[in-house]
């Protein structure tokens, strides 16, 4: 099902939780909401499954709209963050929830029960308690329960946020290959932009309520829209700099841009695995600090005249030679990205 | 960074025994014990001291004759009043229970607060202080007697009048113990159940009330013990007539007025054992609440 939404504006009291978020879904992709936690993107969520209503713009499924059918009427599924599994219910019975409500005989609801936890790895558990699962199992008794019904939109909050971080990671793996296999179109929110990449087809960056940037996780790590998607997706630098010939200026250092610029006072980005860093005593840096993250080294430094600057760098790179914590160095930047100054931005 | 504070939070805890010398440990244990003494000598005074005495008295009396007061005519009427009393108190808290906590914490609505403190005011609010209160209603020269004498109906010192004490002491006791119950559990069931496709219907009986099942239980086993306890809502608004609004407790005091004690211990150990059975159904009931409720088990 293709999902179009509209104009959407959500306030809770004072707070403006949803502010204009215009949006498509094409029909039987993975779509991931990420941003920051309180940025609305679960509010928009809630509102797609009807449990929270917009004040004002509309959401169309398919062709139909949609803004004011009922939750239990709109064919969704939901997996809610905490599971939220009846606890009263085994397993099995779970599954068959959404089947039962609709008066389908007994004997199919448990057959298609039993089915659906095969798919989802966990056959044989019908009989159990979601008290006797652990958080990955019960997880997975909430998509299967949730897809019980055949729904044409499934709806995921923060599925793997209660979970741990290993097991975190093969449910996202799972989730992807449960996705391809099953096609329906899917929505989840995270504020893991790791998850977000991962997982997903498209990825819509929520900020403070509006919609930042969407694109493929491709498009959002090579070309953030704003500042806030360039220093929310990866470890960045910010640095409040002046554009001259072309060129950023931060202190000593000489960015430079490609493409069309205009001159004057910018706010630059630098990925902080698009710097070079080498040893050499006329530089324009001191090293701070060295920190060893398994196979990458990230380098905390002090740029003369501007503050501190982080890069990473593969622990094997040669560039490493010589490079301690107190010794000069030059700094290089290979890519770097300019945004204007918003209001609020102190100038340098 | 977010794996680096995984990382400390495994590496902090500390085992105790490793810390805390085994002396110190072993003083913790002598005043865990003390403690616990002075627990149960209190609890042994307070508690069982009456009780043994009531048994040790009615045996004076002899079983016999006690057993036989509590068979008379007056007897029975009373005993049969209060049972009657519990029979109503469950069926209506039962509703007005469950229907009220969903309402204090499932809506949201301008004087919710009020509302939820109404229904503890029966257990700050003396029984006597809000019988006389119905009495200046509904009793002679109260507000509403006119309309009552018309419709003919007599609520003061009359059966009516001990629903109304009784209803208004059980008020609090389903509604608390559900509003937490569903306070703790949240609404994420219910909306789950509603996204499934059920009804509102459906999604009560089949959600909501399981959830809330024992709770209610639990409300329902406080509301028949402080019915067949309660004294003074029934005295002030029933008056203790024999035969016609005396309960069994008031049946106990009007016994002992009158030096009917064989009468007074008979009706006493009738309630005494009744309110170990419902003791004994509670206890039973939080043993079974237990597996459901424990945390994971295996796998």
């Amino acid at each position: 099902m293709k999902i179009r939404v509209e104009n959407l504006s959500k306030r809770f009291g004072s707070f403006v939780a949803v502010n204009n978020v215009s949006f498509e879904v094409d029909s039987g992709s993975l779509v991931a909401l990420l941003g920051p936690s309180g940025s609305g993107k679960s509010t928009i969520l809630r509102i797609l499954a009807g449990l929270e209503s917009a004040d004002s713009g509309r959401v169309w499924f398919d062709d139909e709209e949609a803004t004011h059918a009922h939750a239990r009427s709109r064919g969704i599924g939901f997996v809610f963050q905490h599971y939220a599994l009846f606890r009263h219910l085994t397993v099995g019975d779970n599954v068959a929830f959404g089947l039962d409500v609709r008066n389908v005989p007994k004997d199919v609801s448990a057959k298609r029960a039993s089915e659906l936890l095969q798919l989802v790895g966990l056959g044989g558990l019908e009989h159990r308690y979601p008290a006797q699962l652990s958080g990955g199992q019960r997880q997975r008794v909430a998509l299967a329960r949730a897809l019980a019904p055949e729904p044409k939109l499934l709806l995921l909050d923060e599925p793997f946020g209660a979970v741990d971080a290993k097991v975190r990671e093969e449910l996202r793996q799972w989730l992807r290959r449960l996705h391809d296999e099953v096609g329906v179109t899917s929505i989840f929110v995270t504020h893991d932009q790791d998850e977000a990449f991962a997982v997903s087809d498209r990825v819509l960056v929520i900020h403070q309520g509006g919609l930042e940037q969407s694109g493929t996780p491709t498009e959002i790590l090579d070309e953030p829209a704003t500042e806030f998607v360039a220093s929310f997706v990866g470890e960045v630098n910010v640095f409040s700099s002046v554009v001259e010939d072309g060129k950023a200026m931060v202190g000593e250092l000489h960015a430079p841009l490609r493409g069309e610029h205009t001159e004057g006072p910018v706010r630059l980005v630098i990925r902080s695995y698009d710097l070079k860093f080498w040893r050499d005593d006329q530089g324009v840096a001191t090293v701070e600090r060295v920190v060893t993250l398994g196979d990458r080294v990230r380098i905390h430094a002090v740029l003369d005249g501007a503050g501190p600057i982080v890069a990473q760098f593969p622990r094997r790179s040669s560039l490493l030679k010589g490079i301690e914590s107190g010794s000069r160095i030059a700094v290089e930047v290979t890519s770097a990205r300019t945004y204007p100054v918003e209001a609020g931005h102190a100038q340098v | 960074m977010q794996r680096a504070e995984v990382e400390l939070l495994r590496m902090t805890p500390v085992p105790a025994a490793a810390v805390l010398p085994s002396v110190s440990k072993r003083r913790t244990v002598a005043g865990q014990l003390t403690l616990a003494a002075i627990v149960l000598v209190y609890l042994g005074v307070i508690l069982l001291a009456p009780i043994v005495a009531l048994v040790v008295e009615t045996a004076e009396v002899g079983f016999g004759p006690a057993l036989e007061a509590v068979m008379t005519p007056d007897a029975l009427s009373a005993l049969t009043r209060s049972m009657l009393l519990v029979v109503i108190a469950l069926a209506v808290n039962t509703v007005v229970g469950t229907l009220g906590a969903v309402v204090i914490v499932r809506h949201r609505f301008p004087g919710r607060r009020l509302l939820s403190a109404l229904f503890d005011l029966p257990l700050a609010v003396s029984p006597v202080m809000i019988g006389l209160g119905f009495l200046l209603l509904v009793g002679r020269d109260g507000v509403f007697e006119p309309a009552l004498v018309t419709l003919g109906l007599k609520v003061v010192f009359s059966f009516p009048g001990l629903v109304i004490g009784t209803l208004f002491v059980t008020l609090p006791y389903t509604v608390r113990e559900i509003a937490y119950v569903l306070e703790e559990i949240g609404t994420s069931e219910e909306e789950a159940a509603v996204t499934l496709g059920a009804s509102p219907f459906q999604t009560f009986f089949r959600v909501t009330l399981p959830n809330i099942r024992l709770a209610l239980g639990y409300g329902l086993l406080m509301t028949a013990a402080r019915t067949l306890g309660e004294f003074g809502a029934v005295l002030v608004l029933g008056g203790s007539i024999s035969g016609q609004t005396q309960t069994a407790t008031t049946f106990i005091h009007d016994a002992i007025e009158e030096r009917h004690l064989a009468g007074a211990y008979g009706m006493a150990m009738v309630l005494a054992v009744v309110s170990v059975a419902l003791l004994l159904v509670l206890e039973f009931a939080k043993s079974r609440r237990q597996p459901a409720t424990a945390g994971k088990a295996g796998t």
